[in-house]
């Protein structure tokens, strides 16, 4: 039953993961840059869901999305001044250039919230109680798990079957091409971050609601995680994203509660490399080989 | 190979003293019942030999049932319509691909355990349809780095500076140098590769590959993009290479009168497998080669 | 070879050099004149290990071209090798330079054991995939330190690797007059300080001629091709993963020398100092400086270095600073509208310099 237990908040700090991992893998697809500024979003949208709550005092829900709506803004702002200029440029400089807004990101939030952790209030209390009280499962968990289902499904159906998403898949795989079939890559590429961005508010919310302590740095770590996620299930693929963050969550999971609380990074990293020593691309990726 | 026992080239004076010379070619002879090498080779080992070479990409066999020999001195093609697996050929001899079956041996010794490094020290050197130059080191340093096996300095002598480091990188420059005057390239040795035009970066990749003093030179499509002059030159300069460095070679090549003009054995591929092989004039009136070039009479034209 | 052409060549190696120790000359004097406060002497030292971090890192990204985001690991594995072997051999021998010397050696060493076991996995793998995997082996390398514990008595040194977190320095049984060198999270405690600006500067002239002199000979133009491209390189007969190998395995042990100089340089080091932001810090040197510039890379240090320092009336915004500094000189030498432009001033001036010859 314990195992059960541990399982459970694997799933659901799983589904964490993987929300943040479906719109870093998006980004990823589509920009091909190693966008370290997403895991501060989700620290923004942590922060604005709290002080709509707080300040306006508005419910969960209306919450949230005034803080999808500002990462939203947020992110297409980003990819505006930042990234687009340097859409050409070697992408160390714009890897580079995604460090520096993410310091931009967590400094703002020092110097405006401060860096006294905030206690955050959960989206929905309570727990859920089976076999006689022997497992709970907080409600957060399941919303969780259902948010991440929902998105994930949501997303395949949008770039499978949409004008945008199949304009997306276009932009992801040559831009040129795209272009040259009447697709605004500037505009999709917004869209992108756009997605992106409103996911990771809603992954912020989600994410304080476990861990109540909300911080400038909250998002780094996550945000690391959810890229190795992304890589775990194989880049650009979203049931890859999915796949791998619900792995990563339970792997985290059940290495905390049976190896060591110190090691949990480490092992979860440890994991990550063995799957890319065995498949290059992660588990649902795709290999190419250079043309000779 | 030792720094101190490098080739001596031959003098540039002996590659300009016969500009018009003709490029030598023998008649074919058979030395297995496939395979076919010029007479005057016949009684050494073949440089190269393919026995019943494939290789299947996801169920489709992309080349099949390949057998060829090429004597150590002889100019040979490869030649087929586009697609024809002519480049992934030159993948198999150079361990890019690993053939799924059949047999290389490079003057009589199999190559199957080694890789792309390991066979070029054996001595197969190749060119690229889509030069692959080091486009951001300059002309010299693109050289030195095919000569970078001819030296044997080690790491801490590189870092130190020893004599042997001097002694080295001096004989290194100077055979360099030589092989950039013999294709011309001497006065951009210090231009960066990248900013070469076309058929001077053509040239270069040559000579890179000389530099690693292979038995062996594989061009694929040296002319590709040449204009009729610089595609003559690069035909006497083919011929060239081989009586200076005694080396065989084999090219890929669209350029029909190139390869009618200079090639002795020449093998014809379509679909992967070998239609015809033979000397230019078998290959000119060979109904299967017309065919594959032209299309079937009556077909789509 | 022409000696003259050959000094040409390597007109910047030796203009480095010069650069090095001018700087070092100019800082000692005013130091010795009390030129310097007690908190810009402070940062001589770190500086020099960021110099030799940032031109090894350029070694492993500028020269061979992989993405390293764990650099950090290996200067932590120097720093806590480099501080036990000059605490363990505290009182076994008595000259600090010495101890000194032989801990930023055993420092090298295990940063290079270490990076040549990470290099087997992480060689195979290219791009985005090989940087994300080094950041996992930061991340390991820096979680493993933390659960170390290690004291040195009578008998030698005790080492207990603590994985569940229930071990305490106690645990250790040191006899009588033993000391802790390493406390699981609180790292490295009650370290004597013995690191010096003079080791820092012989430091970075070691790496320079390491690192220059591999760029200079057969070995770096194989790297250099490995780069520039790696199938063209194994077609002209260069063992590939060697010489990836090498490059890796040579950044690794010199970021190991100069984590040990560093772990030296304070009495308390937590191995969370060498986290995920260090190995990220440490990249932003490499490529402000300029990707396979040696002499960038070391004006980019000691600038970025003092930059946050200089800024400390600021204090608060000074990051915030940091950030928009980052991006916009980003933003400013990547545009290619900037670039063009630049180009074009350049030729504009470059014609009238002729003009100008020509007119007289």
């Amino acid at each position: 039953m314990k195992f059960l237990a541990y399982l459970v908040s694997g799933i659901s700090l799983g589904s964490i993961y993987a929300i943040i991992a479906l719109g870093y893998t998006m980004v990823y697809g589509i920009a091909k840059m190693l966008n370290f500024a997403h895991g501060d979003v989700i620290m923004v949208g942590g922060y604005v869901s709290y002080l709509a709550a707080m300040n306006l005092g508005l419910p969960s829900l209306p919450a949230i999305l005034v803080a999808m709506a500002v990462c939203t803004v947020l992110g297409i702002t980003i990819e505006a001044l930042a990234y687009r200029p340097l859409r050409s440029a070697p992408s160390l400089a714009v890897l580079i250039t995604a460090i520096g807004v993410s310091y931009l990101l967590q400094n703002s939030a020092l110097l405006i919230w401060g860096a006294n952790p905030k206690a955050y209030t959960p989206v929905v209390n309570g727990t859920l109680q089976l076999f006689d009280g022997q497992l709970s499962i907080s409600y957060v968990s399941i919303l969780t798990v259902v948010c991440c289902i929902v998105i994930m499904v949501a997303l395949t159906l949008f770039t499978g079957k949409t004008r945008m998403g199949k304009a997306m898949r276009a932009c992801s795989e040559d831009k040129g091409a795209a272009q040259l079939m009447g697709i605004n890559v500037n505009r999709t590429i917004s869209l992108t971050f756009a997605i992106g961005s409103a996911l990771a508010a809603i992954a912020g919310a989600l994410l304080c609601s476990f861990s109540p302590a909300l911080m400038p740095t909250t998002g780094s770590m996550p945000g690391i995680k959810a890229f190795t996620a992304a890589v775990f299930g194989g880049i650009g693929s979203i049931p890859g994203a999915f796949l791998g963050g619900i792995l990563l969550g339970v792997i985290e999971a059940l290495a905390r509660a049976y190896i060591s609380t110190q090691l949990s990074n480490s092992i979860v990293f440890a994991v990550l490399i063995i799957i890319l020593l065995v498949r290059p691309a992660g588990l649902l990726g795709k290999h190419t080989q250079e043309k000779v | 190979m030792t720094s101190g026992s490098l080739r001596v080239l031959n003098p540039p004076g002996v590659w300009e003293a016969k500009p018009d010379a003709m490029i030598k070619r023998d008649p074919l002879v058979p030395i297995t019942r496939t395979s076919y090498i010029p007479e005057r080779d016949a009684d050494k080992t073949p440089i190269l030999e393919c026995i019943d070479l494939g290789i299947t990409f996801g169920g489709l066999k992309a080349v099949d049932n390949f057998n060829l020999a090429i004597g150590r001195t002889e100019i040979a093609g490869l030649i087929g319509p586009n697609g024809a697996g002519k480049t992934t050929i030159f993948n198999l001899l150079t361990k890019v691909y690993q053939p799924t079956h059949g047999t290389i041996l490079l003057d009589g010794k199999e190559i199957a355990n080694m890789n792309t490094a390991q066979v070029n020290r054996a001595g197969i050197a190749r060119t690229f349809q889509n030069i692959r130059l080091f486009h951001n080191q300059t002309v010299l340093d693109n050289v030195l780095i095919g000569l970078h096996n001819e030296m044997d300095y080690g790491m801490g002598s590189a870092i130190l500076h020893l004599p042997s480091y001097w002694r080295a990188e001096k004989i290194a420059r100077d055979r360099a140098m030589e092989y950039l005057t013999l294709f011309h390239l001497e006065q951009h040795a210090d231009d960066l590769a990248g900013s070469l035009p076309y058929g001077a970066q053509r040239r270069l990749e040559i000579a890179r590959a000389l530099a690693t003093n292979p038995s062996l030179l594989l061009l694929d499509e040296p002319a590709a993009g040449m204009n009729p002059s610089e595609t003559a030159e690069l035909m006497e300069n083919i011929g060239k290479i081989r009586d200076t460095f005694h080396i065989a070679i084999l090219l890929i090549e669209h350029d029909m009168s190139l390869v009618m003009n200079i090639c002795e054995g020449i093998v014809v591929l379509n679909f992967g497998r070998i239609i015809a092989k033979g000397s230019p004039d078998d290959i000119r009136s060979n109904p299967a080669v017309i065919e594959a070039y032209l299309g079937r009479k009556g077909g789509k034209s | 070879m022409n000696l003259k052409k050959r000094f040409k060549e390597a007109k910047s190696d030796y203009f480095t050099y010069a650069g090095v120790i001018l700087a070092f000359i100019v800082i000692s004097v005013l130091k010795a004149n009390g030129g310097l406060n007690r908190s810009q002497t402070g940062l001589l030292v770190p500086i020099c290990c960021y110099i030799v971090m940032a031109v090894s890192l350029n070694l492993t990204v500028g020269i061979l071209g992989d993405l390293s985001l764990g650099h950090a690991g290996f200067m932590s594995v120097g720093a806590f090798a480099g501080v036990i072997t000059a605490m363990g051999l505290y009182n076994v021998i008595p000259s600090a330079p010495v101890r000194l010397a032989l801990a930023m050696i055993v420092g090298a060493f295990f940063a290079a054991v270490i990076g040549f076991l990470i290099g087997i996995p992480v060689l195979r793998l290219t791009g985005d995939y090989l940087a994300i995997v080094t950041l996992a082996f930061g991340e390991i390398i820096k979680e493993l330190i933390t659960c170390l514990l290690v004291g040195v008595d009578a008998e030698g040194l005790h080492i207990i690797f603590n994985v569940s977190g229930s071990k305490t320095a106690t645990d250790l049984n040191l006899l009588e007059g033993g000391r802790v060198i390493i406390k699981g999270a609180q790292g490295a405690t009650g370290t004597k300080t013995i690191a010096s600006f003079t080791a820092g500067f012989i430091l970075i002239m070691i790496t320079l001629v390491i690192v220059q002199n591999l760029i200079r000979s057969r070995h770096g133009r194989a790297i250099m091709a490995v780069r520039d491209n790696r199938i063209a390189a194994e077609a002209v007969g260069i063992p590939v993963t060697r010489y990836k190998m090498m490059a890796f395995v040579t950044s690794a042990a010199l970021a190991g020398a100069a984590g040990a100089l560093f772990g030296l340089n304070y009495s308390n080091l937590a191995a969370t100092k060498f986290d995920f932001n260090t190995s990220i810090l440490v990249l932003v040197f490499v490529v402000l400086g300029g990707l396979g510039n040696i002499w960038g890379s070391i004006i980019a240090t000691v600038i970025l270095y003092i930059l946050p320092e200089a800024l400390r009336s600021f204090a608060s915004y000074r990051m915030l600073i940091y950030a928009i500094v980052l991006i916009v000189v980003m933003l400013t030498t990547n545009n290619p509208v900037l670039k063009t432009y630049r180009e074009q001033l350049r030729e504009k001036f470059g014609k009238n310099k002729d003009k100008e010859a020509t007119g007289a």
